[in-house]
């Protein structure tokens, strides 16, 4: 403590007074002006909730929307690495063509906010791939079955599964452009005399990239790629947009039949933070063993 | 040697980058089993010269033709014929996240299909060859610059080509590294492999070259044995040069 207070000069302690008097003020507001009532004890019922009649408890809510937020994270990042890979070898490669549809695509992204990506994606994409495919009838079978557990686990419940499967395409889409920047960094980044040496053995485009760049590669994308998955975690609240149900979604469930927005929403940021920055403690800490 | 076929052979070559004509007109021949080494102020192309031969550049005019194939930009045969071309090139290039012996058995197991215990006992031999067994299981930033540039030349000798291309072997070396690798390649050289070398180490050229040859600005000035080449070469540029290099 003595050591921390003679770090700090006397205007850091103005700065903290600020800042502590104007949270104060907030919340002083709220509660004199607003004549916001405090419900934090209700909390705690929407993530858990003990089942009167079936003696059990269950996930209410706030974590059944913190579970399915995890899953489309989680799914999400694997199919915007694929994609992202695909879309960086495609940014290096010596075809025109090639380049130039992965730039386009990357522009495209870039320059048009997500919200709107988001929904052309749905609508355009996502939902036509689902009606290809009649993944929804698929899916409908399988919630009807009796030993669906396995599916239950991975995907949830079944009925949502149409849902889900759009999710993870749309953010996955919409990630895949900025994963594919990382991996083109990390591509350029390996010495050119590298493919050089590659080729002169005698290995085709393919092997060189697969045996010799993109190994060396990883070693550069690991850092920045962890970082655009907890990207992704807080991008995933988007896709509540289009109905996926997810813990944003969920939240506003919440708040528009209780009302409890700043209980709700806290919660919610809470979730939010706690798995985000725990994930960034993680991924430096795996860094600094190395 | 008038009797072996070529074995590389160009034809009239061109070679543009943009607007700067970095080969002219290249007419020359290597037989098989002869060793040439070119030599030239930096910059007169004897590096794209060398690169051209296995396609790591593409000439824009001319024939080349390597092993009795033609070597062209978008040619399919490239990757076939650059297993029968070894290159040793001035940085290593040696991949850092394999071992030397990783380094060494990459190319024989994935592009030559030879199964991995197989490759294994070639590239010792060839470390051996090298003298340089011990290190096998190390990676290369752990060896010096002259033991890396033998790990180089092990493995495109692990290829089993039939030409080996060195791009000034011994310029990003220390001075006490470089009589090291110099004599592994003069072994090389009494094994009767076809080598093209560029390099400013004259004492080798000497030793090995069977044909020494001059380069300038893109042209090819004179072409000689070494005898002739380092006493009473033709052109007076290349006396300028040889004696500028000889000096020392």
């Amino acid at each position: 403590m003595q050591k921390i207070r003679k770090k700090l000069h006397w205007l850091d302690f103005l700065i903290l007074g600020c800042v502590i008097a104007f949270f104060t003020y907030v919340f002083v507001q709220m509660s004199g002006n607003l004549n916001y009532h405090w419900r934090w004890e209700k909390i705690p019922n929407y993530i858990f909730k003990y089942h009167n009649g079936r003696q059990e408890w269950f996930a209410n809510l706030l974590l059944q929307g913190l579970i399915i937020t995890v899953r489309v994270s989680i799914y999400a990042t694997i199919l915007a690495l694929i994609l992202g890979v695909v879309l960086g070898i495609a940014r290096c490669s010596r075809n025109l063509v090639i380049r130039m549809l992965a730039r386009t695509y990357l522009e495209f992204l870039r320059n048009i906010p997500p919200l709107v990506v988001i929904f052309i994606f749905y609508f355009f994409l996502a939902e036509q791939i689902i009606q290809a495919m009649n993944i929804e009838s698929w899916s409908y079978k399988i919630a009807k079955m009796e030993n669906n557990q396995i599916w239950e686990f991975f995907c949830g419940d079944m009925r949502r599964f149409p849902s889900l499967i759009s999710g993870v395409i749309v953010l996955a889409l919409f990630e895949s452009a900025f994963v594919g920047e990382i991996v083109r960094a990390g591509i350029q980044s390996v010495d050119r005399g590298q493919g050089e040496a590659a080729r002169s053995v005698g290995m085709s485009s393919f092997q060189e990239m697969r045996y010799i760049i993109l190994p060396q590669a990883m070693k550069k994308i690991m850092p920045p790629m962890a970082n655009q998955f907890i990207t992704l975690i807080k991008d995933s609240s988007i896709i509540s947009l289009i109905s996926v149900q997810e813990l944003t979604y969920k939240t506003a469930e919440l708040v528009s039949s209780t009302h409890m927005i700043f209980e709700a929403w806290l919660t919610t940021a809470a979730f939010y933070f706690v798995i985000c920055f725990g994930l960034s403690l993680l991924f430096t800490k795996l860094e600094g063993s190395k | 040697m008038s009797n072996t076929l070529p074995i590389i052979k160009f034809e009239s070559v061109d070679k543009f980058y943009g607007n700067f004509q970095a080969l002219k007109d290249i007419t020359i021949s290597v037989n098989a089993g002869e060793r040439m080494v070119i030599c030239g102020p930096s910059g007169s192309g004897k590096s794209t010269l060398i690169r051209c031969i296995n396609g790591l550049e593409n000439h824009n005019a001319g024939k080349l033709t390597v092993d009795g194939i033609e070597v062209f930009e978008g040619s399919k045969d490239i990757i076939r014929l650059r297993q029968e071309i070894g290159m040793v090139f001035q940085q290593f290039n040696l991949f850092p996240h394999l071992t030397v012996l990783e380094n060494l058995t990459i190319g024989p197991i994935k592009v030559r299909k030879i199964p991995k215990s197989e490759a294994e006992i070639m590239a010792r031999k060839y470390l051996e060859r090298v003298h340089i067994p011990e290190q096998a299981e190390k990676y290369p930033a752990e060896l010096s610059g002259g033991q890396q540039q033998r790990v180089a030349i092990a493995r495109s000798l692990c290829m089993e080509s039939k030409i080996l291309l060195f791009d000034e072997p011994t310029s990003a070396l220390d001075p006490e590294m470089i009589n090291e690798v110099l004599d592994v390649m003069v072994e090389l050289a009494d094994t009767g492999m076809t080598m093209v070398c560029v390099t400013h180490e004259m004492g080798f050229a000497r030793k090995v070259a069977d044909t020494m040859v001059f380069m300038d600005e893109g042209k090819i000035i004179e072409v000689a044995p070494p005898e002739k080449f380092f006493s009473n070469p033709d052109s007076d540029r290349c006396r300028e040069f040889l004696e500028q290099i000889l000096e020392h």
